[in-house]
């Protein structure tokens, strides 16, 4: 066992608050490189024009006076703790919770959170609660990567437990049918971010954590590799289009992610994410 | 204002929009719009349809006007407003026809549009147009001012009047019944590459 390490909650909340205003307005380097590339494979002439908008409006976020797009997201945060570090000044949650009310203020971001889902939905004025996941893990590190997660496209996310018989073919036609339900409305091209085992949450968080992937790199395992990259083959055959506008560019890259499961089941989940992909990650 | 073709084909617009304006706007036209529009969203929406259920008077009458779905970033200091791309139009689907009854002419959104909304654009003439979805940098440009006039404490949702000047947009669904994203996919769609269910035959 190592030393315990004390870590201040206040270099966790600036971090945090740091983080918010980067990623919502500079687009990460992989996620221009994306872009371009999308934009040279682009077949369709309305395509090619609509990515070159997303080009332009990239360029134009990362000045810093308009973030990328309105929708600033609801705050994903997730904290690798090390198991040597103490955490002190304040609760962990709070410290993460002061980082996203700072940052959305101070970056002029959009308060996207309402209290409840269904009574009042009223706007908690600061974006705040983040949606939180902690692990433990060794060292005497914390990692923090926040994604700012666009409404739009996280309401076309599709989960079911489909049966072991329905097996590898049941898991490719339930992305590419929830890809092509999605259609223009998750603002395409995006990246698709696929959970495949677990159980009924754990399968979803899979979804979600393989979106926060380096854009378009491989699933280390090459038996996923090759899903990967069939998904990302026939996605583009679904003709959506960047806009939905017709053409050969549907996603930027599909991610899938595995673990183990249950005898009697088979989960998958599919989060999808929009051409706004905004995440950034600080070590402490 | 009546409608001004450009040389290049684009179409500019001036809201408020007459029944003669909307019918010349078909599928697949990229608009430029000018004029006032009308910001709401989802829970602006709600309001309203509530205060038409009570009989109550509206913030303001959509006879004519323009809504566009979009909820702004808070604007910085010296700047009209902050990002302000469109939202997605499927979740206004279930108020948009109690509008359109009442005189709304043009929408813009994003995405796709339930049959029962182009089904009313058609029976009262009416359009749905799409901006570029997460482009919201770049569509605070063509903003000019901006101001609250309704709901205010429901923040970045409270209706606002606004003032564009060739805000872009591309004609999704006219008032005709024409549904551009049904015509734009199938070209491209590869059959070959796909699970029967989701295949499409060349022709509608």
């Amino acid at each position: 066992m190592g030393e315990v390490r004390e870590v201040a909650a206040a270099e966790i909340t600036g971090a945090v608050r740091e983080l918010c205003i980067e990623i919502n307005y500079k687009v990460s380097d992989e996620m221009v490189e994306a872009v371009k590339r999308a934009r040279d494979d682009e077949e369709s002439p309305l395509g090619r024009q609509v990515l070159d908008l997303v080009i332009k409006n990239q360029e134009l976020a990362a000045e810093g006076e308009y973030p990328y797009c309105q929708d600033t997201g609801s705050t994903v945060v997730f904290l690798d703790v090390g198991q040597d570090v103490h955490i002190v000044g304040a609760d962990l949650e709070d410290a993460v919770n002061e980082g996203v009310r700072r940052g959305y203020r101070d970056g002029y971001l959009r308060s996207s959170i309402v209290g409840d889902p269904v009574f009042e939905r009223k706007n908690t004025g600061d974006n705040t609660p983040a949606f939180i996941h902690t692990r433990i893990v060794p060292g005497d590190q914390v990692r923090i990567q926040v994604d700012a997660k666009g409404g739009g496209s996280e309401n076309k996310g599709r989960h079911a437990m489909l049966k072991p018989a329905d097996g590898l073919e049941g898991v490719k036609a339930f992305v590419l049918k929830a890809v092509a339900e999605a259609g223009p409305d998750a603002c395409p091209p995006g990246i698709i971010g696929v959970g495949v085992g677990g159980n009924f949450e754990y399968c979803a968080v899979l979804a979600k954590r393989s979106l926060m992937r380096k854009v378009g790199q491989p699933n280390p395992d090459p038996r996923i590799a090759e899903l990967e990259a069939e998904l990302f083959e026939k996605c583009n055959a679904l003709g959506i289009g960047p806009q939905s506008l017709g053409g050969t560019q549907t996603v930027l890259a599909v991610h899938v992610e595995m673990m183990p499961t249950h005898i009697a089941s088979l989960p998958v989940a599919v989060n999808i994410e929009c051409h706004a992909h905004r995440t950034g990650t600080r070590v402490i | 204002m009546p409608v001004e073709v450009l040389d290049d084909g684009r179409k500019r617009i001036y809201a408020p929009l007459s029944e003669d304006d909307v019918r010349q706007l078909e599928a697949g036209d990229v608009v430029l719009v000018n004029g006032t529009i009308f910001a709401a969203r989802d829970a602006a929406h709600k309001r309203l349809i509530e205060m038409l259920d009570a009989g109550e008077p509206l913030p303001f009458d959509p006879a004519g006007q323009v809504v566009f779905y979009v909820g702004p970033t808070p604007e910085r200091p010296g700047k009209v407003i902050g990002s302000a791309g469109p939202t997605t139009a499927s979740r206004m689907d279930a108020y948009t026809p109690r509008l359109l009854e009442i005189g709304l002419k043009g929408i813009i959104g994003k995405g796709g549009r339930g049959p029962s909304v182009r089904e009313a654009l058609k029976r009262h003439t009416a359009v749905y147009m799409a901006a570029l979805g997460g482009g919201g940098a770049l569509a605070a440009l063509r903003i000019k001012s901006q101001k609250v006039i309704a709901f205010e404490e429901l923040g970045p949702e409270a209706i606002r009047e606004m003032q564009v000047e060739d805000f872009p947009a591309w004609v999704v669904n006219d008032c005709l019944g024409r549904d551009f994203y049904a015509e734009t996919v199938r070209p491209w769609r590869k059959n070959e590459l796909l699970p029967q269910e989701l295949r499409l035959p060349a022709e509608p």
